[in-house]
């Protein structure tokens, strides 16, 4: 479904990304892992679509398509959703409108009725603990990191991707607020393929991957199973670098 | 020539959706003292308001120009090149089904009957210069609220309108408060008894019709003791190919402890001068409030003013303006603290783009004797693109040093980082602007009726498809 051949990426003529390739098949859950400044939030940018990153070479395919030659918004349409490390604010819309359109615009003609979106709506943030006084804050303003990370995770379930990015979303969580985004993602993966960006094994306890891969210096540098996660929190990243 | 009345009935061209005009009475282009006379003459009038209007023609010639705002596009205005006086419709309407098709499918296409139905407590529809439709609910009646169109209103009620027109606006304020007072037509007189609160919005909608219209609508509220309504004004025009003049004034008096609401969103088409005058008087513990929206126009200069003459008074005026290619929104607020322990609050926000140019101009006025006042005042501009302009000319004459006075002002543009969030939520990038430009006007359109707020969202849209190419 989304396949990355040698893809090399750059923000202001620095190379972040050097010569990396990725599969992802529906419902397998993959976990990136790496230090700070490793490239992983670069990934999930440029997978999506961030206008400030430059693909200078390598291949991008989602669903059979060039990447290239899809908008943003048509990628999120198409099926992809990135759940933002650092989600932008955006005063005077409230929560529930912007949920509301952003279901019309992506799941289109399959969008429910008014009377079915409140009633997915209602499950969802009963099973992610969220007040429905919620629905009339502005989108991400003045929220806590957990609240920024329920959000990002109640879009997710309502979009229903394909594909799902989550860019450091345990970063900032209470152990409490890490199981129900936990369960979140989970409920998705069956019918998913998800993209786990991460430098704690603290999630994968919870969401259990199927491959973990190892990034450093914009390189996938080593691939395994859930073991390798633990290795990881045991021996940190020092003995992988050459 | 142009003291005559021209008596013609004009054909049946159509430009976008405006209807033929049917003007059966019509004034040849141009001002003059016999002008003015014959429409005072026409209407009926008392001696004593052909006198005020005469002065006040005297007064608008001698006056110049004003020295600020946008000065190029001021002289711009060809004042002989303006009609002054045009009646659409023999006389004003009391039942919808009486008025002329063609008006009616005007209205239609600006949702009036649906307004109506779902809002209004009563209307006055202004079409060309006078007012064609009007209805009071009968819950209004029987309180004893008089909602008529201004010249019914000096009609049937001179007294009133005698003791209290032009005294908080006199004609000789400045120069387009001074024309209108020669020349205004239709606008609503509204006078609401002590202790009566209308529950609903009251609303009239006024519009330019007919080409080179110039629209002088004239509009005074007396809130009595205690009372207290909210008034709502929205402006549409159709597209024009010459330019027109509209300059309204609007005076509001707030007796002790009594509240006005004034609401108005104008959406005047590209080509229209927009330059009204609005002021509003408030009476111990009384409360004025404009809210106040621009749109549309090719000049606007309004800036609503309140004077806190009695103790205990308060202000609030929430405005928006939003300038696009071609555009120069000159907007703000006065608020005189004429009394002790008298508030204000006044927000004002505007967005420019492709060019467009929007400006906060403010007056913050605290006498000697005006000790205890607390004002707060809040300026945001957002800018669109590096071709547009914004800028503030905040005024602040502070004569008690009790007062208690905030100013903030912020000037922002959309990131790329709030764009990019909202696409990756499937929104182009026009929808996304859309969202981010509603989300800024939000503090303003959720003060408005419902109805409004979603045209106003819908405007905005619109706006925003056509700002990226």
């Amino acid at each position: 479904m989304l396949s990355i051949e040698n893809l090399h990426v750059s923000v202001e003529d620095t190379e972040i990304i050097k010569g990396l390739s990725l599969k992802i098949n529906l419902g397998e859950v993959h976990a990136i892992m790496g230090r700070n400044g490793s490239g992983k939030s670069t990934l999930a940018s440029v997978v999506m679509g961030h206008p400030d990153y430059e693909v200078t070479s390598g291949t991008i395919m989602f669903k059979g398509q060039p990447l290239e030659e899809l908008e943003v918004y048509e990628r999120a349409r198409a099926g992809m959703f990135l759940s933002f490390q650092y989600p932008s604010s955006i005063p005077g819309v409230q929560v529930g409108t912007f949920l509301r359109k952003s279901v019309a615009a992506v799941r289109g003609e399959d969008a429910p009725s008014a009377r079915e979106f409140r009633k997915e709506l209602k499950a969802h943030m009963e099973a992610l603990e969220m007040d429905k006084s919620f629905l009339s804050r502005y989108v991400n303003d003045g929220f806590s990191g957990g609240e920024k990370k329920r959000l990002e995770i109640l879009q997710m379930l309502l979009l229903n991707p394909t594909l799902a990015l989550l860019d450091e979303t345990d970063s900032g969580l209470d152990i409490d607020a890490l199981r129900v985004v936990s369960d979140g993602i989970n409920s998705i993966t069956p019918t998913a393929g998800c993209l786990l960006i991460t430098h704690y094994q603290r999630l994968l306890d919870h969401v259990k991957p199927d491959f973990v891969h190892v990034m450093i210096d914009g390189k996938i540098v080593k691939t395994g199973g859930p073991e390798l996660a633990a290795e990881l929190e045991s021996k940190g990243y020092d003995w992988l670098e050459e | 020539m142009s003291g005559e009345i021209a008596r013609d009935v004009v054909g049946d061209y159509q430009y976008g959706f405006h209807d033929p005009e049917n003007a059966t009475i019509r004034f040849d282009k141009g001002l003059s003292e016999q002008v003015v006379i014959d429409i005072s003459e026409l209407k009926n009038e008392p001696k004593w308001m052909t006198d005020i209007r005469v002065k006040a023609y005297r007064r608008f010639m001698e006056m110049p120009m004003p020295t600020w705002g946008n000065c190029d596009m001021l002289n711009q205005i060809d004042f002989d090149a303006v009609t002054y006086f045009l009646r659409s419709s023999d006389k004003t309407e009391k039942d919808w089904d009486e008025v002329p098709d063609d008006i009616k499918n005007t209205f239609d296409r600006l949702g009036i009957p649906e307004a109506e139905q779902k809002w209004l407590g009563g209307v006055t529809a202004q079409y060309e210069s006078e007012a064609v439709y009007h209805s009071i609910r009968e819950d209004l009646e029987e309180q004893g609220v008089l909602f008529l169109d201004m010249d019914s209103g000096l009609k049937e009620y001179p007294e009133i309108v005698k003791q209290y027109f032009g005294t908080v606006i006199p004609a000789s304020d400045n120069k387009f408060s001074a024309l209108n007072t020669a020349v205004w037509s239709g606008g609503s007189f509204i006078y609401v008894p002590k202790g009566v609160h209308v529950e609903m919005p009251v609303q009239a909608y006024f519009r330019i019709n007919a080409k080179n219209m110039g629209q002088f609508e004239r509009t005074l509220i007396i809130a009595d003791e205690g009372s207290s309504i909210h008034y709502v004004e929205g402006c549409t025009a159709p597209t024009y190919s010459t330019e027109s003049l509209h300059s309204a004034v609007v005076e509001l008096i707030a007796m002790k402890g009594a509240k006005i609401r004034y609401s108005t969103v104008q959406n005047w088409s590209a080509n229209v001068y927009n330059l009204v005058t609005k002021r509003g008087v408030a009476h111990a513990d009384a409360t004025i409030e404009w809210v106040d929206g621009n749109i549309g126009s090719k000049l606007t200069m309004k800036y609503p003013a309140v004077l806190l003459k009695g103790e205990g008074a308060h202000a609030e005026v929430i405005s928006v303006a939003y300038a696009g290619k071609g555009q120069h929104q000159d907007a703000g607020a006065k608020v005189h603290h004429l009394a002790p322990n008298t508030t204000s609050n006044i927000l004002s926000k505007s967005i420019s783009k492709n060019g467009g140019r929007s400006s906060y101009r403010g007056m913050l006025q605290v006498t000697p004797k005006a000790h205890g006042c607390r004002s707060k005042v809040v300026c945001d501009a957002l800018m669109l693109d590096p071709d547009s302009q914004s800028d503030t000319y905040p005024t602040m004459e502070v004569g008690n040093s009790s007062a208690d006075l905030e100013h903030e002002a912020s000037v922002s543009k959309v990131s790329n980082d709030q764009l990019f969030y909202l696409m990756a939520r499937g929104h182009s990038e026009e929808e996304a602007m859309g969202m981010i430009v509603n989300g800024f006007f939000e503090p303003f359109t959720r003060e408005l009726p419902m109805e409004y707020a979603v045209e106003l969202n819908r405007l905005l849209e619109l706006e925003m498809e056509g700002a990226i190419g």
